[in-house]
């Protein structure tokens, strides 16, 4: 056993690795000795506030889990439901926002490529990626450097395996200014017979690294990065951010799925954040057996590495693979083939311990489950706002002039249009290949992207199909995380129900400040309550997800953002449903009502620059109502056009509907409400839809049985959208202000000169 | 009637092309590019996607891939190879067809549907009438073609020219209508012969119905029919 760590230096060095001293005393306690450098570094990295969810776990339990469709939960790579016919969808989101925040196009990347892992890993083919995104505003420099490149990095990766981009979410916001977030999530496909879990199990068996060499970039990311806050030595850790090689993420899918397919492999794990630390452990604990590693034998690309930075390394695009003796050869063969290096580098124990050894020399010995599994839970101190009194007493009626007059109103809306964060997100979405694989049948820009269940190229097509939608208003989780985070549910299921998914499972990405701060933690418990409570009323489980602390920069947290990724089923793909106005003479509907609710709102930011008062309320049962009689309508073929009201309120659901049918609409709408409150509240609950005339009945009908609020509001028709007493504008005006508002932001110096060459 | 589809390591459209071939009835089957047997194949199609990463230059080094020296054979001794979008950028490297790719004057990734003008051309594989307009989408970094002004001019007056970036109505704006800043707005060309067909846009993303237009069918069917004849 190497002693190469003096009892004296080692409280400091765990301290410097991010451990606390009570942390460091444990595992004094659990090896009964000093611990070695290997193992120091193994468990600061395991226990990290990434790895270990210490300060998360407890709260994580208010979910609900479980439900007909699930077939994997939490704890796994990712949660698998089954979407019928056999058929089964494997997904996960997961956040890569501090290593973006130092350097955007790697940080976002390799976020594509761990999730992407994280499916293959269960034995699912990739199929779909989504992303939420977060900045500052983009009239500073160095936000839309962030963007551009965080854009670029998700498009770089993505592009280059095959996995299309088919949808996502992003704000501008201040509070994001020093600290991103870039959510990545992915879907995968499979038969339910091939879900493959990572456990090892058969001492003797063999343990297999496949894929890319090790080299020292990334060490110490999880611990490093991921586990605390920016302060201004933050570009210091700019080693710490890994590189992505999506190509070796190609092969390695291609031969991954290839062994799972051939039955070859025992089991499989991906290396994420601790490397090889963790990915050995976990399957290690799941299945109650030791192992044996040799450091020596991992390929290395950097000479003269140690024993701990192999273990910890973040090098990218790498596999574990537990395999038996007599299939070794046919699993190097077809690693081969598609040119991945397969090499054994040590071998399941029944001894239960992780033994590290440097050729002859044992470098670490540990309880292998205490690594995965001994992390301290803590239960931190929770504590309201004192900020939320004053800012929930707001009233943005009262308190506020509000312009009225059609010319003002419909300057507003034009205003909202051209929002960072209403405006069309083609600028971002032409840059992702979101086609390839041929399923994607609603492109983004629509309210969630529908993809048809299938394997295309080997003949296997299907009439199902799945919806995808990722959602998280920050600012109404700031103004009261309970409501805001229930919204992040709601929105995400009106979203998929209007593309004619009905809502199955979640996984989410909870992204908060530091959780030792009794606010940040008490926005972190409230939001948990709120989408457990929506999940459970609605029977949408949490399958898989993440948590991000540390969002902070300067002591400033970000926003609460509790990014919800939802997907839905749609039993015939042929109801898909877009939010575009198909039909001149199309009868426009409104289900839901409108409230006086613009606390929180768009409308509230950019025009009165004000982030202030109650977000709108959920009312679940009426929320999940008006989810079935949409689907309902949508199953009977009814439906031409379903879009949601949400920020920018009905009179941006309308625009945006006019913009994607490329035509207007004639709209009446109630005068019992102020104007700006009609127009712009962003009440929950509502659905724009249109329908021929003579569907009309049927559709009241359906909402009436199920006590939903009906109203007919106008009809599809002519190149203007007007709106009775309120708004009058071009359906070609919206459409130019409203894609061509992201370019413009992201490249000021181009639009002044066009702005000027036009003028001259 | 079947079809190669050449698959290189990092290759990622290769499913797309099998899928939109049996949607028309089209047999069709995966070469990898290790291989270098390619007898009963009638045609190929070198597809999309990243071959090698495109980490030195795309195309580059899939050109030296084993199968490479049989897919020129086949093609000179005038076998039918379409390259698309990745697959063309390597049909050039291979020096089959001339010009190069380059990256996109917006320096960003394109994925659009695009409006394309078809040319009067010797190309095997496509013979609609000259400025029909088709609308398939484009999906690359580095698909802005260009050669020198003899080989454009060789180009043109040989009817190499097969497809054209174009407005909606058919028209080329007087700055360009090319979304990538390719030469003289060229999409796609042929060599002299004609059976050798290099495109950027996706015609197989333009087959199935469901996901797309039906515009793309022409450049699979067409070739089909061709050799059918030729085989009486």
């Amino acid at each position: 056993m190497r002693d190469d760590l003096p009892a004296d230096l080692a409280p400091r060095l765990a301290e410097e690795l991010g451990l606390k001293l009570s942390e460091y005393e444990h595992v004094v306690e659990i090896l009964g000795r000093t611990p070695t450098v290997t193992e120091l570094y193994m468990y600061s990295l395991m226990w990290s506030e990434h790895c270990s969810y210490k300060h998360s776990r407890k709260s994580l339990r208010m979910f609900p889990t479980e439900g007909p469709a699930v077939l994997q939960g939490p704890g796994e790579n990712a949660g698998v439901i089954g979407v019928g016919d056999g058929w089964a969808v494997a997904f996960k989101m997961e956040s890569h926002n501090h290593p973006s925040a130092i350097e955007p196009y790697q940080g976002a990347a390799t976020g594509v490529g761990g999730i992407i892992r994280d499916i293959f890993t269960m034995g699912a083919r990739p199929i779909a990626s989504l992303n939420s995104l977060r900045f500052g505003t983009l009239d500073k420099p160095r936000q839309r450097y962030l963007f551009e490149g965080a854009v670029a990095g998700i498009g770089g990766y993505g592009n280059c395996l095959g996995v299309p981009t088919v949808g996502g979410e992003v704000y501008f916001e201040e509070a994001y200014e020093g600290n991103c977030l870039i959510n990545a999530m992915a879907i995968g496909l499979m038969r339910e017979e091939d879900l493959m879990l990572a456990v090892a199990a058969g001492p003797g068996n063999l343990i297999v690294l496949i894929g890319s060499t090790t080299g020292r970039d990334g060490i110490g990311g999880a611990s490093v990065l991921a586990s605390q806050e920016f302060d201004e030595k933050a570009e210091d850790k700019r080693p710490s951010v890994q590189v992505g090689d999506p190509f070796t993420e190609k092969l390695l899918i291609e031969a991954c799925l290839e062994l799972l397919q051939r039955d070859l492999l025992v089991a499989l794990g991906d290396l994420g954040a601790a490397g090889l630390t963790s990915s050995a452990s976990e399957m290690a604990s799941r299945g109650g057996v030791g192992l044996e590693i040799d450091v020596t034998l991992v390929p290395q690309r950097e000479d003269a590495m140690k024993p701990f930075e192999i273990m910890v390394s973040e090098s990218q695009e790498r596999m574990l693979a537990v395999v038996t003796p007599e299939k070794l050869g046919e699993v190097q063969d077809i690693c081969e083939h598609w040119g991945l290096p397969a090499t054994v580098i040590g071998q399941v124990t029944d001894t239960g311990r992780f033994v590290i050894r440097e050729g002859d020399e044992v470098v670490g010995d540990m309880p292998a489950a205490t690594l995965a599994h001994d992390a301290p839970i803590y239960d931190p101190p929770a504590e309201r706002p004192a900020y939320l009194d004053e800012l929930q007493r707001f009233d943005p009626l009262s308190e506020l002039d509000h312009p009225g007059g059609v010319e003002m109103l419909t300057a507003t809306l034009f205003d909202l249009l051209a929002s960072p964060n209403i405006c069309s997100r083609r600028w971002i979405w032409e840059q992702y290949d979101h086609q390839v694989m041929l399923n994607t049948v609603v492109l983004p820009g629509s309210d969630a992207a529908v993809l048809r269940i299938g394997m295309p190229g080997r003949g296997e097509v299907t009439e199902r199909a799945i919806a995808a939608s990722s959602d998280c208003n920050g600012r109404y989780c700031y103004l009261d995380p309970y409501t805001g985070a229930q919204i992040a549910v709601a929105e995400a299921a009106r979203n998929v129900a209007c593309a004619g998914g009905r809502p199955a499972a979640i996984t989410d990405c909870l992204n908060f400040g530091s959780p030792e701060k009794p606010e940040v933690f008490w926005t972190f418990t409230e939001s948990i309550r709120g989408m457990a409570d929506a999940c459970r009323a609605w029977e949408v489980p949490v399958i898989s997800g993440n948590v991000s602390f540390y969002n902070e920069s300067f002591g400033q947290p970000i926003y609460p953002t509790p990014t919800v990724g939802l997907v839905g089923v749609l039993e015939d793909v042929a109801h898909h449903t877009t939010l575009g106005f198909k039909q001149a003479g199309d009868v426009v509907v409104l289900l839901g009502e409108t409230g006086a609710e613009l606390g929180g709102s768009e409308y509230l930011k950019v025009v009165h620059e004000t982030v202030a008062g109650l977000p709108p309320r959920v009312d679940l049962d009426a929320e999940a109502a008006l989810r079935e009689v949409l689907l309902a309508a949508i199953g009977e073929g009814i439906v031409r056009s379903a879009h949601d009201c949400s920020e920018g309120g009905i009179a941006v659901a309308l625009a945006e509907s006019c913009i994607a049918g490329a035509v207007g609409a004639d709209i009446h709408l109630g005068d019992e409400l102020p104007p700006v409150a009609e127009l712009f509240s962003e009440t929950q609950g509502r659905v724009v839809v249109t329908v021929a005339e003579d569907a009309v009945e049927r559709l009241f009908e359906l909402a009436f049985e199920a006590a939903v609020p009906f109203a007919v509001i106008g009809t599809v028709g002519g190149e203007v959208l007007r709106i009775e007493g309120l708004v009058e504008a071009g359906v070609v005006e919206m459409s130019d202000v409203f894609e061509g508002a992201l370019a413009g932001l992201v490249h000021p110096e181009e639009t002044i000169a066009t702005e000027e060459l036009r003028e001259g | 009637m079947r079809l190669g589809v050449v698959l290189f390591p990092g290759s990622n459209c290769e499913q797309d092309v099998v899928h939109a071939a049996h949607e028309l009835g089209i047999g069709a089957e995966y070469v990898w590019h290790g291989d270098t047997d390619l007898a009963g194949f009638d045609a190929l199609v070198l597809p999309g996607g990243f071959s090698y990463g495109d980490y030195i230059r795309c195309g580059a080094v899939a050109r030296f891939s084993p199968v490479m020296s049989e897919v020129v054979r086949f093609a000179e001794r005038g076998g039918p190879v379409m390259g698309i979008c990745n697959g063309f950028q390597i049909l050039t490297e291979a020096h089959l067809l001339p010009g190069a790719l380059l990256r996109n004057t917006g320096l960003k990734f394109i994925c659009h549907p695009q409006p394309l003008r078809a040319e009067r051309s010797v190309c095997h594989w496509v013979n609609l009438p000259e400025g029909t307009v088709v609308d398939i989408p484009v999906n690359h970094n580095e698909g802005n073609y260009y050669c020198d002004a003899e080989t454009l001019e060789r180009l043109n007056a040989n009817g190499q020219v097969v497809l054209r970036y174009c407005e909606p109505d058919g028209s080329r704006a007087p700055g360009g209508s090319a979304p990538n800043g390719a030469l003289d707005d060229i999409a796609g060309i042929c060599n002299e012969r004609g059976n050798v067909f290099g495109l950027m846009p996706h015609p197989e993303r333009a087959v199935d119905p469901l996901v797309g237009t039906t515009d793309g069918r022409p450049f699979f069917t067409t070739v089909m029919a061709r050799l059918a004849e030729v085989a009486g």
